[in-house]
């Protein structure tokens, strides 16, 4: 008679690479939950300026400040994460030669990098300020 | 005095007990000892009862994959220096049904292997007679399959995964990697086969990437990155099939 073992609830805890994803897995909460936010952020800009305007005082108190950090945390770790595992899903070829994985991971930054810095100029390279 | 190492061992005899338990053993320790040498020692010298499973001793037959700490490795590659003076915890494979000490029951990885037709398959009518000899490959056709076909079958990758020990219909990373072999084998036109098993929930698609299935590896196969692969080209079936039904794919 076979005996089966069962996996306890703390599994996740128990090796350091399952933590690690478990928490991989959570920073997603953080990444929607600032998306449901700049829904809101929208839906208030098409409400008026008075709705607009009340919404971006929330985003300029201390509590505000500091949720934004520890949101900025987790989707830097969401980020980072999946950005260093792309190699093993987009595998590409040169000739006989696989692109190193590097290159891969690498191209995510420079577009990242990009992006932020469109963003950035959009905000602040042409005056306009939230 | 000599150096010795603690071993504590996972025994499981349905016969005596039903519930396993740990057993410690004291043996010498040796720097050139792997902890399957350590394992023999005490069958041969200590306690002839403990079963374990072993083979070729030289990380090719796939047969002594152990939980060594609670990290599955194989057994005789796993040395006794990399843990002395820390006692070593050694467990049969996780996620499997344990038959008696450190040998599980195998026969659910058995199925599932054969569950993704893992031979060539041809087309009907395309097969070539074996009079017009064999199937030519190129070293890049070669090379986009050969890392896939290292795997040994040690099960290590199961052990490894956490969403198998919870959930064990998952068809796993072994198996997916060895879909994945044939799939890119420029000689087999047997995909669509495959995508039934592969493609289905319990395949690529019950996969969250954890990944470790892929670090404890010790043939580099990358089971992790077969079933990514595998979940883009099924994704990128899944947009042909919409925005072309009449299309035949490739």
């Amino acid at each position: 008679m076979s005996y089966i073992r069962k996996v306890p609830n703390t599994w996740w805890l128990q090796r350091k690479p399952y933590f690690l994803f478990i928490v991989r897995e959570l920073t997603s909460v953080a990444v929607a939950g600032y998306c449901g936010f700049l829904l809101y952020l929208m839906y208030a800009l098409s409400k008026g300026p008075d709705e607009y305007s009340a919404a971006i005082g929330l985003i300029t108190s201390p509590a505000s400040y500091t949720l934004h950090m520890i949101g900025l945390l987790l989707v830097l770790y969401h980020t980072i994460t999946w950005f260093n595992v792309t190699p093993k899903v987009l595998v590409f070829h040169l000739g006989e030669e696989k692109v190193p994985a590097v290159i891969i991971a690498g191209a995510h930054y420079a577009g990242w990098l990009a992006t932020s810095a469109l963003v950035a100029w959009l905000l602040l390279g042409t005056g306009t300020s939230v | 005095m000599a150096k010795t190492i603690e071993l504590e061992i996972f025994r499981y005899r349905p016969e005596e007990e039903s519930e396993p338990t740990l057993q410690s053993y004291e043996v010498p320790f040796n720097e050139e000892w792997v902890v399957l040498d350590a394992i023999n020692y005490i069958k041969d010298e200590i306690d002839g009862t403990i079963s374990h499973r072993w083979s070729c001793r030289m990380g090719v037959c796939g047969s002594c994959g152990m939980m060594i700490n609670r990290v599955p490795r194989l057994t005789c590659a796993a040395f006794l220096k990399e843990y002395y003076p820390r006692k070593i915890r050694v467990e049969p494979l996780d996620g499997f049904p344990v038959e008696r000490d450190l040998v599980t029951d195998m026969d659910m990885f058995v199925s599932k292997l054969t569950d993704v037709s893992p031979w060539i398959i041809r087309n009907e009518g395309e097969e070539k007679p074996v009079e017009e000899g064999t199937y030519l490959q190129s070293p890049g056709e070669l090379a986009e399959y050969k890392q896939y076909s290292m795997c040994i079958n040690c099960m290590l990758c199961y052990a490894a995964c956490p969403v198998f020990a919870l959930d064990t219909n998952f068809l796993g990373p072994a198996a997916i990697a060895l879909g994945q072999r044939y799939n890119m084998d420029s000689r087999d036109q047997g995909r669509d086969q495959r995508q039934e098993v592969i493609a289905s929930h319990d395949g690529v698609w019950h996969c969250t990437f954890v990944g470790e299935c892929s670090a404890v590896c010790p043939k580099d196969v990358d089971p992790a990155g077969a079933i990514q692969r595998a979940k883009l080209s099924s994704t990128a079936d899944y947009f042909k099939d919409l925005l072309m039904p009449w299309g035949k794919r490739k």
